[in-house]
């Protein structure tokens, strides 16, 4: 029992380790900054493209929305970051982590805004039409904060996925919380530090988690 | 060399593909296995959970609400990382593939707890009634009226949900699972050619894509039920 | 002659193999109230929508006060705020505020400040009788009342015509006085009004003239009084016939 203290929660290792880890957050938290917002701009330029009258603007983006829920963002992110060197295109960690994560986040957020233009009815459109407004101010004023709010219970599920998701960006080195705790545990052979990172997860998304639960029931009714 | 034959020649190189072609089946069998069990085991200890749920034992309802919560709040790839480098030093032998397996059994098993909870709290409580009038027990009320209801509710997210965690099983490259990408990426340090890793993304859209198309159809042939 | 409020020459729009509108001609003069009877399906809603082309027509012209509505360059948004749309399900805007609803394509159309686009929405709901529901939300209004509000979003914009698309049918029965008691207020005050509806009684007591559409095709036309009292068609006769359960 002693050992596994000692393994999993050495409050030594993890003192020494904070330092670290926070440089390590600062990093995670500029990742989601830069990552969430790019995932929900480009998630509603393919919503509105996906439902686009125009064949030959819907169905390429209903097949890239596909091709990237298809393909696992690890997958996706070592091609990136390893794969296109071959093709003379060299990324940083960084931006190789910004551009898998935009297209795999776009996808995601795309097919849920999707479903929340799809939830508005036609009637709005008609009625905002009526009185003048252009398609934009339609969308702007209109159906996008009916749709929003229509799906706002699987927005936050998916920038919960999305923030967990910064985790891979460890594995091009990208020095994020648990690349941090990694190099820490490597270094004292003890699993304390990335423990110590599990509970800076825990303390950022778990009332994230209970607030989508909390929707859940809401939604019920 | 023309521009289109460099490409073709970094990222479709007939002689490397051939190669490595054996090792990267190997790892479709590997991913397709841990997805299969994965799936499994993930969705049925997800429902005994929500089950144990309905008896509402406090202390056990909060283990379990606990246990969803930092399984769903926990990036997978810090459990096995914790999991596959913490346990030997605690004196527990697990092989890679077995860790991730656990791991994502758990986490699709903390998933789906939550989705299948929110069925059968949805379905109306003049069912429990109706049931329970014409004779029939808790136990039988749950199985033959409760949770039958509850999944078609429940179907959709959790087939969007275990295709997500299916595509974990690419985690497994970290810690040495030789898996599709795991494969591919090794035949990439060894072949200095950037094939096996097109080779394996193409392998995983064909084995997902018809997954994602499916769930769309199943979401669009539910979705009458809302609005 | 005085140029006619909204002109419709020879309007046609079919969906697919079925042709929803066949040439239809129609003159409305200015603070004339038309209504348009005929069975669902006749097309008549298709022909409201045609007017302000949130349904495109395939052929046929439509002049706002003599001004093409049907020209390339149209400025279409330009044109709709002239004329006003009142919806069967009201479409009022969910997450916006009774007040927000009318002022909405006040400030954005219209260009006014936040200040006067507020002050025009009120005056507007003043005038529909909801003076005391400025900060509700549709959701906490009655039918009724909601359809009022969106009367009053139309008519916030002093459109030149005014479109009523079944604008009592989805009301309960009680409910539906309030909103014809706007209506004729609105005829008193010198407002042209397209309406299509199933409220004889209103049609006949406010009606100039009464449309009778059938198979995409005006069948018959005439003051009130002879439509209802001596219809020349037998379709007419047939519809009204079962519409009164006679």
């Amino acid at each position: 029992m002693s050992g596994f203290i000692e393994q999993f929660f050495n409050i030594q290792i993890m003192v020494a380790a904070w330092p670290t880890l926070l440089r390590g957050l600062a990093v995670t938290l500029m990742l989601c900054l830069a990552v969430i917002p790019m995932g929900l701009f480009g998630g509603l330029v393919a919503a509105l493209a996906s439902n686009s009258n125009y064949k030959i603007i819907r169905w390429p983006t209903i097949a890239f929305v596909d091709f990237f829920r298809s393909i696992p963002p690890l997958v996706l992110l070592i091609f990136v970051y390893s794969g296109l060197p071959f093709a003379g295109i060299r990324l940083s960690p960084f931006l190789a982590v910004v551009i898998a994560f935009f297209l795999n986040n776009s996808a995601y957020y795309g097919e849920i805004l999707r479903a929340g233009l799809n939830s508005v009815g036609y009637g709005q459109t008609e009625a905002a039409r009526s009185t003048g407004l252009n398609v934009v101010q339609t969308h702007l004023y209109v159906i996008l904060p009916q749709a929003v709010r229509n799906v706002l219970p699987d927005l936050l599920s998916n920038t919960i996925e999305v923030i967990k998701l910064t985790s891979l960006a460890s594995v091009v080195s990208l020095s994020e919380i648990l690349y941090s705790a990694d190099m820490a545990r490597s270094i004292t052979y003890n699993a304390s530090p990335i423990v110590l990172a599990a509970f800076i997860y825990l303390i950022i998304l778990w009332p994230l988690v209970r607030l989508v639960s909390q929707f859940g029931k809401n939604l019920d009714v | 060399m023309s521009q289109w034959e460099r490409f073709s020649d970094t990222f479709f190189n007939r002689a490397v593909i051939i190669q490595y072609l054996p090792d990267i089946y190997h790892g479709i069998w590997i991913t397709l296995e841990l997805s299969i069990l994965i799936v499994i085991f993930g969705i049925l200890l997800g429902t005994c959970l929500a089950v144990l749920r309905v008896y509402k034992i406090l202390p056990l309802s909060f283990c379990i609400i606990v246990f969803a919560d930092v399984f769903r709040a926990l990036p997978p790839l810090v459990l096995i990382l914790i999991a596959f480098f913490g346990l030997p030093s605690a004196g527990i032998y697990l092989s890679s593939f077995f860790v991730l397996f656990i791991i994502l059994t758990l986490v699709l098993a903390a998933f789906s707890e939550e989705i299948v909870w929110a069925g059968l709290t949805s379905v109306d409580t003049g069912q429990w009634k109706a049931a329970r009038s014409t004779g029939l027990s808790l136990n039988q009320t749950l199985i033959w009226i409760i949770l039958p209801q509850a999944f078609r509710l429940a179907i959709p997210p959790l087939t969007n949900r275990a295709i997500a965690i299916t595509k974990m099983t690419a985690l497994g490259t970290v810690i040495g699972v030789p898996d599709i990408l795991n494969q591919a990426t090794t035949a990439q340090s060894f072949s200095g050619n950037a094939s096996p890793l097109m080779i394996a993304a193409i392998i995983y859209v064909i084995i997902f894509l018809p997954l994602v198309i499916a769930s769309r159809w199943l979401e669009e042939k539910f979705s009458w039920r809302k609005a | 002659m005085a140029i006619a409020a909204l002109e419709v020459r020879g309007l046609s729009k079919s969906f697919g193999a079925n042709i929803v509108l066949d040439d239809i001609s129609l003159e409305v003069a200015k603070s004339e109230m038309v209504f348009i009877l005929g069975p669902s399906g006749s097309g008549k809603s298709t022909f409201l929508r045609c007017c302000n082309r949130l349904e495109e027509p395939d052929s046929g012209e439509i002049l706002l006060n003599g001004e093409s509505l049907t020209q390339k360059n149209v400025n279409l948004n330009k044109a709709r705020e002239k004329i006003g749309m009142v919806f069967q399900a009201f479409n009022l805007y969910p997450h916006l505020s009774v007040e927000k609803n009318v002022s909405l394509a006040l400030r954005k159309v219209r260009g006014f400040g936040t200040e006067k686009a507020n002050e025009v929405a009120r005056s507007a709901l003043d005038k529909v009788g909801l003076a005391d529901k400025y900060r509700s939300y549709p959701s906490e209004l009655s039918g009724g009342q909601q359809q009022r509000v969106a009367i009053a979003r139309a008519m916030a914009l002093e459109p030149q015509v005014m479109l009523f698309d079944e604008p009592t049918s989805a009301l309960d029965p009680e409910l539906v006085g309030d909103v014809l008691e706007v209506m004729r207020d609105m005829k008193a005050a010198g407002m042209t009004m397209l309406v299509v509806s199933h409220e004889m009684n209103f049609a006949r007591e406010a009606a100039d003239r009464v449309i009778f559409i059938d198979n995409g095709s005006i069948i018959e036309e005439g003051p009130p009084e002879k439509i209802f009292t001596a219809p020349a068609n037998p379709r007419t006769k047939s519809f009204l016939a079962r519409v009164s359960g006679n």
